[in-house]
């Protein structure tokens, strides 16, 4: 399920958006992509900007809130709760993969 | 020809008899039944109860009924005898509540709290597996209460059919001294109540919850791990929750989950212990994966496990959320009055054969279980988004509407939904676009949807 790419300063990121925050990504679920290279390496708060411009489309509220995600979306990197990797912070690494979480309430 | 009369006749002589005979058996069997769910008492309020008895040894009947899960090294008799000591609370018997509930009850625990302030309806059955069709109108959990005495009438039943609020959550989830095992509502005010009472008595949250085709499994406030709010301390905003009825949910995914929550329970119980108190799984019914995540720890600065906690009390939850505490759904107030029109209004237009659009916007998959004949069907996102094919098909209807009508008068629109609230937001973006994107037209909502068309106009149009 991973994307290897070579190519110097090119990070690929698998996104999954879950628990029905793929909704708003046209409901794909598994986004394999490739950052532009730049000079420093890529944030999570640089990563949500870019996703915000590039993934989403639609009513951004649904899942920005100032510069992190909106509350009830859950960040993991690496399957790992964001908020033990620096979040916001946190320097994305090749192969990284970042899931989306809405949690659900249904029962 | 005369002998096969007379067969017939002592063919249909016996049948009347039989007949009676099952009368005669099913109210017996009814009867029967009545003395048995009678000594279930529903409590409509939180009452003192006395501490579970404790079981010094097993019984042989005990040794017979759990002796295959006896011979696990991981429980033992020990560990048989902590279940039936233990007491649990289950707030909800729904989806994740029914396996739940039959789960614990099978394996031996001691009482069970059975929490549920609805009752059993026919569109609760393809997930709540505890409840039959003749319990429909019953409350829930006196419902549950007998399905699980019939499995294990050892098991001491408690049904609460009452709402858990921040008056009582606290007292009741207090009588239950072992790890209260919660499986949450649909609604996030309960789920932070539900959340805080925990974390306030000290009891660990066995939490989960189910939606479409997906499920997500924590256990809060459990040696050292978060609780609800260290993971969000933010309640997220009302129009981002989506509830069974509107989501849609497979049944056997929250019956998953709810077993998922059985195993961990008796894990707890019996003395082995979770291991998912800093771990979140999450279930993929989709593409049959789980995925454990590792959570972070307990936050220091959380409002009501921290260090310096700011919620020391049960707080007003619906307020903090800006929701209401039902799984019900939400109604939408968007539009003025002059924008909507009642279904009784609509049906005079039908009547009166006035020309007009009934535009459907449901998603296609709920058009597919049921439409009025004459409707188009543009779901709501197609519009929010323009998408061009879709607004071509809205340009046409209207064009050959206009031809119809003399005159330069904008054609009347009317937008229809399930309940009347995507409606009322297509009104909105239909008017943004009328004059601009397309030809003027007169938009209107119906009010309460296809759900108040089946009550009020046409009883035989389908419910969901």
């Amino acid at each position: 399920m991973y994307v290897l790419l070579n190519a110097v300063r090119c990070i690929s990121d698998i996104f999954l958006f879950l628990g029905g925050a793929e909704l708003l990504f046209n409901g794909v679920k598994e986004h394999h992509v490739t950052l532009p290279s730049q000079s420093e390496p890529w944030d999570m708060k640089q990563l949500l900007v870019w996703i915000q411009q590039n993934l989403l489309k639609e009513r951004p509220e649904l899942f920005v809130q100032g510069d992190s995600v909106r509350p009830g979306i859950l960040v993991l990197i690496n399957d790992a709760d964001w908020e033990l990797m620096g979040e916001l912070d946190y320097q994305l690494q090749e192969q990284d993969n970042v899931v989306f979480i809405s949690t659900l309430h249904g029962g | 020809r005369a002998a096969m009369a007379q067969d017939m006749c002592s063919l249909k002589a016996q049948l009347e008899e039989k007949e009676k005979e099952i009368a005669a058996l099913r109210s017996k069997l009814a009867q029967l039944e009545k003395s048995h769910t009678s000594a279930l008492e529903l409590h409509d309020q939180v009452t003192p109860l006395t501490p579970v008895k404790t079981k010094l040894s097993l019984s042989n009947e005990d040794i017979m009924r759990y002796s295959r899960q006896l011979l696990l090294p991981e429980l033992g008799v020990q560990g048989q005898l902590n279940l039936s000591k233990t007491s649990v609370l289950i707030v909800g018997c729904g989806g994740l509540g029914c396996p739940l509930a039959q789960y614990l009850a099978a394996a031996g625990i001691g009482r069970l709290g059975l929490l549920d302030y609805d009752e059993v309806e026919l569109s609760n059955l393809h997930r709540q597996v505890l409840h039959g069709e003749e319990n429909q109108g019953q409350a829930k959990a006196l419902s549950a209460a007998c399905a699980v005495r019939r499995l294990n009438s050892t098991v001491e039943c408690i049904p609460y059919h009452l709402q858990l609020s921040s008056e009582n959550a606290l007292q009741l989830i207090q009588q239950y001294p072992q790890p209260t095992s919660v499986t949450q509502t649909n609604n996030v005010p309960t789920r932070y109540l539900v959340n805080d009472a925990c974390v306030l008595s000290g009891k660990p949250l066995v939490s989960a919850s189910a939606l479409r085709m997906e499920g997500q499994l924590v256990v809060y406030n459990y040696h050292g791990g978060p609780c609800y709010r260290c993971l969000y301390p933010t309640p997220p905003p009302p129009e981002t929750v989506i509830n069974c009825s509107d989501g849609g949910v497979l049944g056997v995914v929250p019956g998953i989950m709810g077993c998922f929550q059985a195993l961990e329970i008796l894990k707890i119980a019996s003395g082995q212990g979770s291991s998912c108190g800093q771990q979140l799984v999450i279930f993929d019914a989709q593409s049959a994966r789980f995925r454990s995540i590792k959570l972070r720890s307990k936050q220091a600065g959380c409002a009501v496990c921290g260090e310096n906690p700011s919620v020391t009390k049960l707080v007003d939850y619906e307020s903090f959320c800006g929701s209401t505490a039902t799984d019900k759904c939400r109604k939408l107030n968007l539009l003025s009055r002059d924008q909507r029109i009642t279904v009784q209004d609509y049906k005079a237009i039908i009547d009166n054969a006035e020309p007009h659009v009934l535009l459907d916007v449901r998603p296609l998959v709920e058009v597919d279980i049921c439409h009025l004949p004459f409707s188009l069907n543009i779901p709501l996102s197609s519009l929010e988004e323009r998408k061009l094919e879709h607004v071509r098909l809205l340009q046409d209807r209207i064009s050959q509407l206009k031809e119809q009508l003399a005159g330069d008068c904008r054609p009347p629109v009317y937008v229809i939904c399930k309940l009347g609230n995507d409606s009322q937001k297509a009104v909105q973006v239909l008017e943004k676009m009328s004059g601009s994107e397309m030809d003027s037209i007169t938009v209107k909502d119906i009010c309460g949807g296809l759900m108040a068309w089946a009550k009020r106009i046409d009883p035989t149009f389908p419910q969901y």
